[in-house]
């Protein structure tokens, strides 16, 4: 099963149950546009236990055309990369398969 | 940034209160979390997703003795940014 924000602000609603849908809704949408705010500026979001967003430099390499097996350049970029907390690391050694 | 800030710059933008929006956004994390033991996927659209991917056992080595030791097989969590995240310059 796929969980989207629809379930996050149902969750939100039922831990919550005085705030409104739209404002479950906004509240998490918030959350994402702001980490994302965050991140292209080259920043981004730590929540302890849970894992960080951070901006990570990518060298240039030389990437494959997997059509026609040619060699073609990748230029250096900047990537979001997600590094898992200790606590999260844990709680998913044993999860189960998706 | 840290959590204190994104919960003070959600309840700036919403005018809700800071304890209202540390339970929204706790709430938020732990259900990503849980859900992904339970082997669900999370899709943040936009943003990017959230899975586990399996590690295979495999032969480490302890760096003070350098002694081989067999590192069990485990999952991890592994999330793949979205289409937004892409255009970071």
């Amino acid at each position: 099963m796929t969980i989207t924000k629809a379930h996050l602000a149902e969750q939100v609603r039922q831990k919550h149950g005085n705030l409104s849908r739209r404002e479950a809704k906004a509240a998490i949408d918030a959350i994402w546009n702001l980490t994302k705010d965050s991140l292209l500026k080259g920043q981004g979001l730590q929540i302890k236990g849970f894992g960080k967003f951070i901006v990570r430099s990518q060298a240039a390499r030389v990437g494959r055309n997997i059509n026609t097996g040619a060699a073609t350049p990748i230029a250096a970029r900047r990537v979001v990369v997600f590094k898992a907390g200790k606590q999260l690391k844990q709680l998913a050694s044993a999860s189960r398969k998706p | 940034m840290v959590k204190a800030e994104l919960i003070s710059r959600i309840s700036h933008e919403l005018n809700l209160s800071k304890k209202e929006v540390a339970l929204i956004v706790n709430t938020v994390f732990e259900t990503i979390s849980q859900s992904l033991i339970q082997g669900d996927k999370v899709e943040i659209r936009g943003f990017g997703s959230f899975r586990t991917k399996e590690r295979k056992e495999r032969l480490g080595r302890n760096p003070r003795t350098g002694e081989p030791v067999k590192v069990p097989a485990k999952r991890v969590p592994y999330f793949k940014a979205g289409k937004d995240l892409k255009v970071i310059k």
